[in-house]
Formats: C-alpha cells, structure tokens, sequence
C-alpha cells in the first residue's frame, strides 16, 4: 500500500532515496505501517488474552475439582468448599425469566417500530429504547432496591405466593413457595428483562425492517390482513434473525453483573423457588470478591468467570451467525 | 356512477353475479395518484372488461406500475399516498368509506413483477390464502391446491414435491406458483405487474399461454414494458406517457389491434412504430 | 384430479375452477378483530416497555435533586455522623479514569480502524472484526477479572488498572464507529492525496481522519457515556477509595463505585447520597448519548 512516487519523471521535487525501503521510511509508511498492524493485533491479543489468563488464574481450583466444580452443589469457602452449581441455577433461571418476559415485549415494540410506527415517530422511540440500553447497570440496580422492588416485584410475588406456593392447598407450584422477602430470582429476572429489552427490540426491528417488501405484498396481495402478512409472513421469515437478537440478549442476561448483584440477596442455596435469594454466576464474583483472602477462594471465583467468558463466547458467536444468516439467506436452504 | 353502495363481503362460494353485458367489471374514473403532493398520475378513465386482458403500455416512469397498484388498493401500503377520483368493481367504489381494504384485496389478485413465494412447501405457498378464512378441511384443501396449480399449469411440474421449497423452483416456476396463490383464494380481477421482466423468453411464452386460459374465468390486467406482449396477449391496450408535469396520463385505450395498427394520437404512433417495427 | 370431492362441477372447464373457500361473517369479524388486537398489543407493548425509562428518570431526579448540593460536589468523604461529606473525591477518581482510558483506546481504535478499512478482505481485517464483536459482547465482569489477573493479582489494586478495564471497553466501541465513517469517506479522496505522492500515514491522519472526525468524536461519547457507569470491572480494578487520589498506583474512587457502595449501605444518608451520584451519572450517560445523536443527524443532512 506504500505510495510510488513514478521513477520516470523528471520534477522539481528533491532527489529520492533509491531503494524502495528507504524511501518508505523516509515518507514514515513503514512506522505508520507497524504501529497500526501492532493496534489490531492488540484488540486481537485482548480477546485471546482474555481466556488464556482466566484459565491460568483458575488453575487452582481446575487441578483440585476439574468439572466436578461444575456439578457441585456446595459452596463453602470456610472449608473451602467450592462448588459452581447453585450460581450456574440462578444465572439460568434469572436468564430464563428475562426471556420469558422481554421476549414478548421486545419483540412487540419490534413490531410496532418496524411495520406499524408512524415515520415520524420512529426515530424518536428508536432513540429511547437506545436510551433504556444506555442506563448503567448500578442505576438500575439502585432502582430495582428502592423502587422496583417495592412497588412491583413485591406485589407480584406476593401475589404468586398466595396464590400457588402453598403446599397445603390444591394447585401448587414449588416455583412460587414461600419465604418471599422481595429479593429473589424473580426481581433479578424482572430487572434482567428490563435491561435487555432494548438489545432484543433494536437488533429485531433491523431484521424486521431487512424483510424484503415483495414478500409483505405477497400476502397482503391475496387478502391478509396487517397482522396476518406479520405473524405468518414477515415473522417466519425473520426467524432466524430475531433467534440471533434473542441470544443476544441472553447474552448479555448471563453477564449482567451490578443490578443483579443488589437485588438478588445474594445467598448460596440452591433452591426451587423463584422467590427465594440466591446467587447468579456474574453477582457470586462481584459480591464474594472483597472476602476472597486464599487463592482457592480467588480461582474459584475466578473459574467462574471463565465460565462465564465461554458461554458469552459462545452465544455471541452463534447470535451474529444467526443475524448474518437473514442478510445473505440461500433461498434454498429454507424449508 | 349514481349511487354508491357499500362493498359487502361476499360470504359464500358464489362469485358475485355477472356484470350486465357491455359494462366492465373495473372502472376508473378520473384516478389521479399522488405521494404526498407529487401528482404520479393524472385522471385516467379506464374500463377493465370482464374476461378479457387489458394491457397498460408506455415508457418507463410513466406510472404504469402505480396505475395498477392502485386498482387493488396495494399503494395504501406506501405512506403518503392517496388518490382522486373513483375505481369501481361491479359498480362498488373501492375507495369509499367502510370499504376493507382486505376484502378487496381478495378480490382483486396480484402478481408481482419478481416472483415472490413465500419460504415455504409450495403446498403451504397456495394454501396460503384459503387457511385465512379459517379451518379448512384436509381434504378441500388439498383440492383446492391440486387445481390452483393445475389452473396454473404447474400442476404437472411439482405435483411429487408439494413439501419442497417453493424458493427452490426456476423463476418462471415461482412466477406460476404465485398465481396459483392469487387465485387459490379465487378473486375476480387478476392484476398483473411485468409478471414476465423477470424471466427467460420460454418461461414468459408459458405465462402468457396460462393467462389465454386464465381469461376465460377472470378479468386480467397486465402492466408491460414490452410491446411484442402486450400485442400477443391483450385484448385491449392502454398507452400511457409521462406528462411534462411528470404526471402520468393515458392517452389512448383500445382495442390491441388498433394500437398497433392505426393508433390514434401521434405520440402511440411514435412509441409504438420506434419500438415495434 | 381428485374431482371425487367437487360436487356440482360438470364441464372439463368447470372442473378446474377454484372454488372459494368458503368463509362466513364471524370469521371475517374473527380476523378484523385480532387484527385489531395484535397491533394494539404491539403498541401497548412499546408503552410498557418505555415506562421503566420514564419511570427511573423520575424517581432519579426526585430522589437525588435534594441531595446534590455544592458541598456534596465539593467535599469528600465524610463520615455521616459528620454529614456525610461529599463526592469529589469520586467524581476527580472518575475524570482521572476516563481520561486515561481514553488516551488508551482512542488510538488503539483508531489505528486499528484505519487497518480494518484498509485491508477489509485479509485474515488480519476478518479477525480483527470479530475480535471486536467478541469484546463488545463480553460481560463487562469478565474484563475486570481478566485486568486483575493481569495487572493486580500479586500486587495491588491501582488507578492505572482500572483504566485498562474500562479501556478495553472502549476500544471496539471507538473502533467500530471509525470503521463505520472511514468506509463513507470516497475512494477517490484517499487516492486524490495518494497520487500527489503523499505518504499513507499522512493520507490517513490529514486527510481520511478529518473527514471521519464526526464519526470519532461521537464514538468516543458513546464509548464514555458506556464506561462513565460502569461498576462491575472496576471492582476488581481501581477498587474504590474513601480518600482524594490522584496517584496512578493506588486505588481510586470513581462514581459508579460510591453509588454501588452507598446504595447498599444500611444508612438512609448514604442512600440519598446514591440518588444523587445516580443523577449526576445519568445526566452524563443521557448528556452524551444526546450529543452523540446529535452530532450524527446533523452530519446526515
């Protein structure tokens, strides 16, 4: 890419150096060249950095359990018990629950925006579900506390508590027994959906809007109504996408630290009950972090990040497969 | 035009009584088409006889395309837009007050310029339209897709692989199996917008062997940037140009052969000889 | 042709007509009706889903207002049977913080960005472009116990580390917005500056960057209003402190830190206290996000 200067002709300029090297580095292309080869290879380096460190600094805890760690149900750092089951429960449950709820409505004002919003209105409302997205975590922490809590999860869960947590009584459902003090898996998940409903919204209404319209005009060309060229048209179409949109946002549920670290109450059990504390992967490294005075404790939490670090990985991976698969669909690979 | 009755739904398998001799089953009476305050067409009176294939012609960016897409009311989808003027099936004006816009649609099918089957078997692709109306019995269903695409002349072709993509087919394929999804749901006009631009010559020569049959049973409509076509096909032709105000106007309808033989306005004349001889 | 199931059908014709499907009244109300439903369960949705947004910048503002006042910005830590004191030992931890992850990333993303747009189609480009969608998506968690493994494990807890945990999460925020604008910049620019013989490095930094500069500047106030409430990656890092630092090698209090820690401290003073720094932070956080957009319709027209 270095530029050449034309040997042939004669100009005014001062003389050049003869051999190519030189004179690229006397114009700097070569510097210029290594600094920025050197900045790509850092983001590079940083990715696998990442996973090479968390398994070295977990070394510890690999050597002395392997996988059992994973399976184990206790975890006692006194006794230096350390098992990682109970965390990856509430990670998966609190995860289930944002899903559960954020699907739904993300995938509703995904709709709304792409095929029944006003132009005008579009950008606008685009805009703050970016801004629902850009609300750190510890702000919404803090309201889940305060607020949040309180005023919805309290209610609901007193709710479904009376209702199916009673063992005594016809229909009950171990997921909603009782004690039920406001922290819990369900907060956590509740505040999870919130989060992550702006990932799922935006990257879903891009996938929406990337419906060619000829298969819109298809159905409404044979009589459907809105809803039905939506649901049976436009939707199937970008299943794929909205797939990917959705592990996105699973995504970043399981890694969803500071907001679940304050409303989940943070106890090491695990348990049936949506209403009952627990620990999630991300709050377990975060809340026992400052109490982790020997290396096995450290590795243990650490371990768990590298976790952690592979499922994201994963997810992610197979998220941006799925949004890439709905931009450059093979017509027949669809059945 | 005297009195405006409301567009009711049809309930039954009855298609609706036949229009009396002489009157056509479509009508348009001074439709000037605007996107917002662009005016694309410009007060064409247009009759569409039943049974018979009425072609639009005329250079590119003439608002051919709108004119047609205005006809089953598809241009609502495009915001902004909005006509004067009044287009009537058997007397019903398509754009009154309570008319639905669904119910229209189905009784004014379309095809489209590139084929566009849904990603699905090509039995779910006709079945499409008549699962809209609710449950329909297996066995009806079947029927109803076995002769769609027979109707369509693709029986024959994918009659051992219903289940199979209908994206899996050739171009021409796909085109004939997006009439038989127009017509599964048996409209009475069949409109259609360059159905052949995008496909090889011995893919259109079917198309247009299907529409000589389709004729008999539905009026047609045909939107063509190609004269050899229009002349081949059509019982009438309706030439259009682009005004210098960029408006789109009609400026003469007949019948096919006198288009292309004696022409009326000089302009036809001049369009069709520089293209056609 | 299975014409077993026509009834009426008679002439060879006939037989290959469609017969309608038949439909009835209630149906068709049937399908209007959820027509209706579903599109307005879509917009009920939307409703439902903005009202945490209004809602938290609500409570933040009601809650916090009262609390912020020129001593909490001026002061620092205090204990609250002394007041409470203030935040500025915070707020100095944050600017510190920022500005050093900043100086870090900016480059980084930058130069990277300049190699990505100019050798899209080579291993190190496709690489370096999923190394970036792997950062952007990694729990935020993760980067800090990767920095303390790193930079403090053995050793301490410093400014200086926290700075490369929130700078590696900059980084592919600035570089995939400078990528964005250097692929808008013409080809014929950058060959209009190489064929008058000016070097690629003064090509890309007088002439490619300055038209991309909008882009690079909202960039990094995304990338700052991302990092600028960021709590869980400092944990392991800067570590938070009750005292004015502004030493690179010890740790340091940032704002995301303080309102952590206070907004789960027992003591009411503390809590409003977290309201507070929660409003100065979301200020910041909707400040730049605003701008950033700004910036960019503007450049659109």
């Amino acid at each position: 890419m270095a530029s050449t200067p034309s040997k042939g002709l004669r100009t005014a300029r001062p003389r050049q150096t003869s051999s190519a090297i030189g004179r690229a580095l006397q114009h700097g292309d070569i510097p210029y060249k290594v600094i920025v080869i050197l900045a790509s290879l850092s983001v590079l380096g940083l990715m696998i950095g990442v996973g090479v460190m968390l398994w070295i600094a977990s070394g510890v805890t690999r050597d002395s359990g392997g996988l059992g760690f994973i399976a184990a149900t206790d975890w006692n750092p006194v006794s230096g018990v350390f098992g990682a089951l109970p965390f990856i429960a509430g990670t998966l449950s609190t995860s289930l629950i944002a899903l559960v709820v954020a699907v739904p409505f993300g995938l509703g004002v995904a709709i709304f925006l792409a095929e029944l919003c006003p132009a005008r209105l579009r950008a606008p409302l685009g805009f703050m579900v970016e801004l629902l997205a850009a609300i750190p975590s510890v702000v919404y922490g803090a309201w889940g506390i305060f607020v949040f809590i309180p005023s919805v999860v309290q209610p609901v869960g007193n709710f479904l508590m009376n209702t199916f947590g009673d063992s005594s009584r016809g229909f009950f459902i171990p997921l909603f027994e009782g004690p039920f003090f406001g922290a819990s898996f369900l907060a956590a998940g509740l505040i999870l959906a919130v989060m992550i409903l702006p990932t799922i919204t935006a990257i879903s209404r891009d996938v929406l809007l990337a419906v060619p319209r000829a298969q819109r005009e298809g159905a409404y060309g044979i009589g459907s109504t809105q809803w039905e060229t939506i649901w049976q048209v436009v939707l199937p179409y970008a299943l794929s996408g909205i797939l990917g949109a959705v592990i996105l946002g699973l995504g970043r549920a399981l890694g969803e630290t500071m907001a679940v670290t304050m409303v989940i109450g943070n106890v090491s059990q695990l348990s049936t009950s949506l209403l009952s504390p627990g620990y999630t992967m991300a709050s377990v490294i975060a809340n026992e972090w400052g109490e982790s005075r020997t290396p096995a404790y450290s590795s243990a939490l650490i371990e768990i990040g590298l976790l952690l670090f592979v499922m994201s990985l994963f997810l992610n991976l197979l998220a941006r497969l799925l949004v890439w698969s709905v931009s450059r669909r093979n017509p027949d690979q669809r059945a | 035009m005297t009195e405006q009755k409301a567009l009711n739904l049809t309930v039954t398998g009855a298609k609706s009584a036949p229009a009396p001799a002489g009157a056509p089953k479509m009508k348009t009476d001074g439709l000037s088409i605007y996107y917002g305050a662009f005016r694309a067409v410009a007060e064409v009176s247009m009759p569409v006889p039943d049974r018979k294939i009425t072609a639009i012609i005329g250079p590119s960016g003439c608002g051919k395309s709108t004119l047609i897409r205005s006809l089953n009311r598809m241009n609502d989808l495009v915001s902004g837009s909005h006509i004067d003027g009044k287009v009537t099936l058997d007397g019903e004006d398509l754009y009154g007050p309570g008319v639905d816009v669904v119910d229209v649609r189905r009784r004014i099918g379309m095809v489209f310029q590139r084929p566009n089957p849904f990603p699905k078997s090509i039995y779910d692709n006709v079945a499409f339209g008549p699962r809209l109306y609710g449950r329909v019995p297996k066995a009806e269903l079947d029927d109803i897709v076995e002769r769609s695409l027979s109707r369509a002349a693709l029986w024959d072709e994918v009659k051992d692989k219903l289940k199979q993509s209908g994206m899996a087919l050739s171009g021409g394929q796909q085109q004939r199996l997006c009439i038989a999804r127009a017509i599964a749901v048996e409209p009475e006009v069949i409109l259609m917008d360059e159905p052949c631009s995008a496909l090889d010559p011995v893919a259109t020569i079917k198309i247009e062997e299907l529409m000589q049959e389709l004729k008999k049973d539905y009026a047609i409509v045909i939107v063509t940037h190609n004269m050899q076509q229009a002349a081949r096909v059509s019982d009438f032709t309706a030439m259009m140009m682009m005004r210098p105000d960029r408006a789109g106007e009609m400026i003469e309808l007949s019948d096919t052969q006198m288009i292309f033989t004696k022409p009326k306005d000089k302009r036809t004349e001049d369009y069709v000889s520089g293209r056609f001889g | 042709m299975s014409t077993e199931t026509a009834s009426v059908t008679t002439s060879p014709r006939d037989r290959m007509r469609v017969r309608r499907v038949k439909t009835s009244v209630a149906r068709e109300r049937a399908r209007r009706f959820v027509n209706a439903g579903m599109l307005g369960l879509t917009g009920l949705a939307t409703l439902i889903a903005l009202t945490p947004l209004v809602w938290i910048i609500v409570e933040v503002i009601t809650r916090g207002a009262p609390a912020l006042t020129l001593d909490f910005l001026t002061q620092t830590f205090k204990p609250t049977s002394l007041g409470g004191g203030g935040i500025w030992h915070s707020i100095v931890g944050t600017l510190i913080l920022i500005t050093i992850a900043s100086a870090i990333s900016i480059p980084i993303g930058i130069l990277a960005a300049f190699y990505v747009v100019q050798h899209p189609n080579t291993t190190l480009g496709l690489a370096v472009r999923f190394g970036t969608d792997v950062l952007s998506g990694l729990p935020s968690i993760v980067v800090g116990l990767f920095v303390y493994t790193l930079l403090v494990a053995g050793r301490s807890y410093t400014a200086i580390s926290g700075a490369v945990a929130l700078a590696i999460m900059m980084a592919p925020i600035v570089l995939r917005t400078t990528e964005e604008m250097l692929k808008l910049v013409p080809r014929s620019m950058r060959e209009a500056s190489l064929g008058l013989g000016a070097p690629e490095w003064k090509t890309s930094f007088s002439i490619m960057l300055p038209a991309a500069i909008t882009g690079v500047v909202t960039g990094l106030m995304l990338a700052i209003a991302r990092v600028s409430g960021e709590t869980a990656p400092l944990l392991f890092t800067a570590q938070g402190s009750n005292v004015l630092s502004t030493s690179l090698d010890h740790p340091i209090a940032s704002l995301a830190l303080t309102l952590y820690k206070y907004a789960v401290d027992p003591d009411k003073v503390r809590n409003s206290q977290a309201w507070a720094i929660a409003l100065i932070i979301l200020f910041i956080v909707f400040s730049l996000n605003i701008g950033a957009r700004f910036i960019a319709s503007r450049r659109a027209k």
